[in-house]
């Protein structure tokens, strides 16, 4: 062999290896979605904590390189370093964890204070069951529906944990889905809640919520975790995470653990998560005519759940006198996307009555529909696992 | 009284501890499937063919049995321990391991010092390391005929029946005992509820229960919660109850008591003469070159949006 023919096959053998030359249609078309995340997220603001992670974990994910030359970098190639930072969303460790952090940030006394609205996260629920249903007919097996379903649930990580559990070939989809529709909450949102209102409903003003003491703050996430884990116990590892970093938080002589819960810990996790969950959309994993549908399924999902929280307030004014009666435009906060929704809320109030501040109102059926999400998400996992 | 804290705190740790530890013990291993004479299953890895014994791992985590005993004599409960060592000693969740009853125990971690008889009933045994702690024993019946397995019904589970090798009891050595190629549970779901009707019925109903717990305990909490302030407010004003009513006021609400501030301050003007107070703190903080604005590079950058 000629100096000349070593390079040239040296440089034909590299060529072989090299992005351009494995690159498929797929790739770019999911390196443009990656992109539009990041724009999205820079500059639409929308979500830019999951998005910007997820943006970006796409174009590493799609990245073509030739995976028949055992290089180890595949997100799916067994001890990659991607590998490796993959399992926390494949065995589902990531999400407990995000949990933990969402209960040492998240104050519950609007909830304690005023228990009923704990009924407006549950109603909110009705998402997920309408999409399971609508899933079936469209001839999903009943796993991949309940993990599909979930996505109505609004809850990224609940969203990961169950189809990692349920249907893990779906997950890159559904955690796209669910995060791209978090994200679009105040664009799906609004109309949704002016269509199902009267002008006289939304003008509804709210007592304001009773202190809550200490102690009640306290037995809060005791008792939370002790009576929705014996009525759901697969619904442990998200409810039971999440109740104890809310006892970090409130028990007052754990505050350091609770500031690096609700900070760094995750913010950790959520990089890691955002990222890998991004790299797991490989187009050729991704790009299926499954995708398309999971991604109508959880459109159809977030409106059933927003819909349905509104509507039940309505129906829930019927049988509650008229001093305390609920503003339907809380409804919608039922769906977990924690605090976004229960901003909408307030911002809706505000546009019909520049007084009547519903911020704190809504964030008590914000946080039930976090807990509400996590019970449903186990009694999937309890029905379908 | 501390010290009584302490030793309470640290018996329940060490009683905490020993129930974490025996949650983690050998005692979920099982006997699983045993062929006392092999004619024509299963070969070893030297291609010879012998009685074997299968160990089922029924936790959900693996289980490492390196130093357990195997005993096919109830007098000798160390006959032959698991040798030390080994990574294939560790048997992951709900899988399978089988060792040789050949009676060579030279010829690997798998294979037994003592070895089974066709035509009468063997009794065998597992042991914990401690060579006293029975953690599971079968008697293989004597009627057993060669390549026939006495297994349980179904792994870990309590019955045991005769495998011929047939096609609805077949062998399964280093396997389930059940072969499942679908899940049950699923398959009953999309043959009985189509639509998914009935899984919305059930998981709605114990969403709203589970919440609706919540709600009762935390109005039956709060209800407390109030009873408790007001007694701690009648007894700090020295009031009685027949008069509390009257006498004391509830402002608790957040909303109220800044409104109230906020027309004192208006009407007595109780402030003094500064719109601002100012509070210095002296702030400590190591120097560390990793988090000097001096060795920065730059700021980070931070997108400004027009809201």
């Amino acid at each position: 062999m000629s100096f000349g023919d070593f390079l040239y096959s040296n440089l034909v053998q590299f060529w072989e290896l090299t992005g351009f030359a494995n690159a498929q249609f797929g790739n770019f078309v999911m390196l443009a979605v990656g992109l539009f995340f990041i724009w999205l997220a820079i500059k639409k603001n929308f979500e830019p904590m999951l998005l910007v992670p997820i943006g970006f974990g796409i174009l590493i994910g799609n990245i073509p390189f030739n995976t028949e030359a055992g290089l180890e970098i595949g997100i799916y190639e067994e001890g990659s370093v991607l590998n490796i930072l993959y399992n926390g969303v494949s065995a589902g460790w990531y999400p407990p964890l995000i949990f933990l952090g969402i209960g040492a940030m998240t104050d519950f006394s609007a909830l304690i204070a005023n228990p009923k609205l704990m009924l407006i996260g549950a109603a909110a629920q009705f998402g997920i069951f309408g999409a399971y249903m609508v899933a079936l007919a469209l001839g999903f097996s009943p796993d991949q529906a309940g993990a599909i379903a979930i996505i109505g649930g609004a809850d990224g990580p609940t969203a990961i944990f169950l189809s990692s559990k349920l249907a893990p070939n779906l997950m890159g989809a559904i955690a796209v889905s669910a995060y791209s529709y978090m994200a679009l909450v105040p664009v799906i949102q609004p109309p949704l809640m002016r269509a199902f209102t009267t002008k006289k409903e939304r003008l509804i003003k709210m007592k304001p919520a009773r202190a809550v003491s200490q102690n009640e703050k306290i037995i809060f996430p005791i008792v939370g975790m002790l009576l929705t884990c014996f009525v759901v116990p697969s619904g442990i590892p998200l409810l039971g995470m999440l109740f104890f970093g809310n006892l970090l938080r409130e028990c007052g002589v754990t505050t350091r653990l609770a500031k690096t819960a609700s900070n760094a810990l995750t913010d950790i996790v959520t990089i890691l998560l955002g990222m890998t969950v991004g790299a797991s959309t490989q187009a050729s994993q991704f790009l299926t005519p499954q995708t398309i549908f999971i991604f109508l399924l959880g459109f159809m999902a977030f409106i059933i759940a927003s819909s349905s929280g509104v509507l039940f307030v309505k129906l829930f004014n019927l049988v509650l006198p008229k001093s305390k009666k609920i503003n339907p435009l809380i409804g919608n906060a039922g769906v977990s996307a924690v605090p976004m929704s229960a901003r909408i809320s307030n911002n809706l109030g505000l546009e019909y009555d520049p007084t009547n501040y519903l911020l704190m109102h809504a964030m008590g059926p914000n946080v039930a529909g976090v807990i509400g999400s996590a019970v449903a998400a186990g009694v999937l996992l309890g029905f379908l696992a | 009284m501390k010290r009584i804290f302490t030793t309470i705190s640290a018996a329940l740790l060490a009683l905490v501890a020993t129930v974490a530890v025996n949650a983690q013990s050998r005692s979920a291993l099982r006997i699983n499937e045993v062929m006392v004479a092999n004619d024509s299953s299963i070969v070893d890895e030297y291609g010879n063919r012998g009685a074997w014994v299968e160990l089922f791992n029924s936790n959900f985590a693996p289980l490492e049995i390196s130093s357990v005993y195997l005993t096919n004599d109830k007098a000798n409960p160390r006959k032959y321990p698991v040798p030390l060592g080994d990574v294939n000693t560790e048997i992951p969740a709900r899988q399978h391991i089988l060792f040789f009853a050949d009676g060579e125990p030279n010829k690997g971690t798998f294979h037994t010092s003592f070895t089974l008889t066709p035509g009468q009933d063997n009794w065998i045994g597992i042991y914990d390391a401690d060579g006293i702690t029975l953690i599971d024993e079968v008697v293989i019946p004597a009627s057993l005929l060669p390549n026939q397995t006495w297994a349980r019904t179904e792994d870990g589970a309590g019955e045991w029946a005769l495998r011929t090798g047939g096609a609805h009891d077949y062998i399964t050595p280093s396997s389930a005992n059940i072969i499942k190629d679908t899940n049950k549970k699923i398959d009953l779901f999309a043959e009985q509820d189509e639509n998914g009707f009935a899984m919305t019925l059930m998981a709605m109903a114990i969403v709203f229960s589970a919440l609706l717990l919540l709600c009762l305990s935390f109005y039956g909490i709060g209800k407390i919660g109030e009873a408790v302030s007001k007694m701690n407010k009648m007894r700090a004003h020295g009031v009685t109850r027949q008069d509390a009513d009257e006498t004391l006021t509830t402002h608790d609400s957040g909303e109220e008591i800044a409104a109230i501030a906020m027309a004192l301050y208006q009407h007595l003007n109780a402030h003094d003469t500064e719109n601002t107070v100012l509070t210095i703190n002296k702030v400590k903080r190591a120097y560390s070159p990793w988090s000097s604005k001096i060795y920065g590079l730059r700021h980070v950058p931070e997108h400004k949006h027009n809201s």
